[in-house]
């Protein structure tokens, strides 16, 4: 089995943790004029319940 | 070789995975509206219009096919009595899948599936003008001769429906307009 041969330093960690990025989720205005919420996209929206223009799901 | 299954595999085994499938479509016919995984969804949708077919057909030999798949009598039942005949004027297409926000807890991607209730538009346009397609006519020649001999009663009547079924399918679209006019009408205040 392949094993480490250096303990690899806090300096190469943490230079590679500083990689680790969080994106801001995309978003886009409710298609329901009443509502325009912020939503993911094909989705249907949380705020309305409402996916292009049908009513989906209870809104929360 | 067989072609693979397109979508995930569920359960642990064969024969899990056909149950899971089968009380998953049971339940949808059922209520009609589930809300589930959207691996789940995506998986089931194809039964579940196979057997929406069969159950159009509705003579013994598809009901004993559906009753391979779906165990509950009474789901049997509704699925042949009013879930078939109801899609008559639809060619495929039953069953429809809207993404929802992921779950809480594991954060997996879920979807509503439900069977769809609005009827085809070219089947609210052939019930307005009480025509059909030259390609559909053959079959119903009766029919538009009879409605030919009453033609002022069933146009009046006709268009009253169609007016009233436009109404409603355009209910969400028009309550929006209603709501934007009163947000610009409160905007004008406003400025005054």
């Amino acid at each position: 089995m392949a094993v480490p041969k250096r303990k690899m330093s806090r300096s190469n960690t943490r230079a590679r943790r500083s990689q680790w990025k969080a994106k801001p989720v995309q978003l886009v205005e409710c298609s329901n004029r009443a509502c325009k919420a912020k939503k993911p996209q094909h989705v249907a929206c949380p705020e309305c319940g409402q996916y292009a223009g049908r009513q989906v799901v209870e809104p929360a | 070789m067989p072609t693979p299954t397109k979508g995930r595999r569920l359960g642990g085994s064969p024969s899990h995975e056909r149950l899971m499938l089968a009380n998953l479509a049971t339940s949808l016919f059922e209520h009609g509206k589930i809300t589930t995984t959207e691996a789940k969804a995506r998986r089931v949708r194809p039964l579940a219009e196979k057997l929406i077919t069969k159950a159009k057909r509705g003579d013994v030999h598809n009901r004993r096919q559906i009753m391979r798949t779906i165990r509950n009598k009474d789901v049997v039942h509704k699925l042949v009595e009013e879930i078939g005949p109801h899609f008559s004027d639809r060619n495929g297409g039953y069953v429809r899948i809207t993404k929802t926000l992921p779950r809480k807890g594991d954060n997996a991607p879920m979807a509503v599936i439900e069977l769809v209730a609005e009827k085809t538009v070219t089947s609210e346009a052939e019930k307005a003008r009480g025509t059909k397609f030259a390609a559909d006519e053959k079959p119903a020649e009766a029919e538009s001769a009879e409605s030919a001999e009453s033609a002022d009663s069933a146009d009046s009547a006709d268009s009253g429906d169609s007016a009233d079924s436009a109404d409603s399918a355009d209910s969400p679209a028009a309550e929006a307009g209603e709501q934007a006019d009163e947000q610009a009408e409160s905007e004008k205040k406003d400025e005054a």
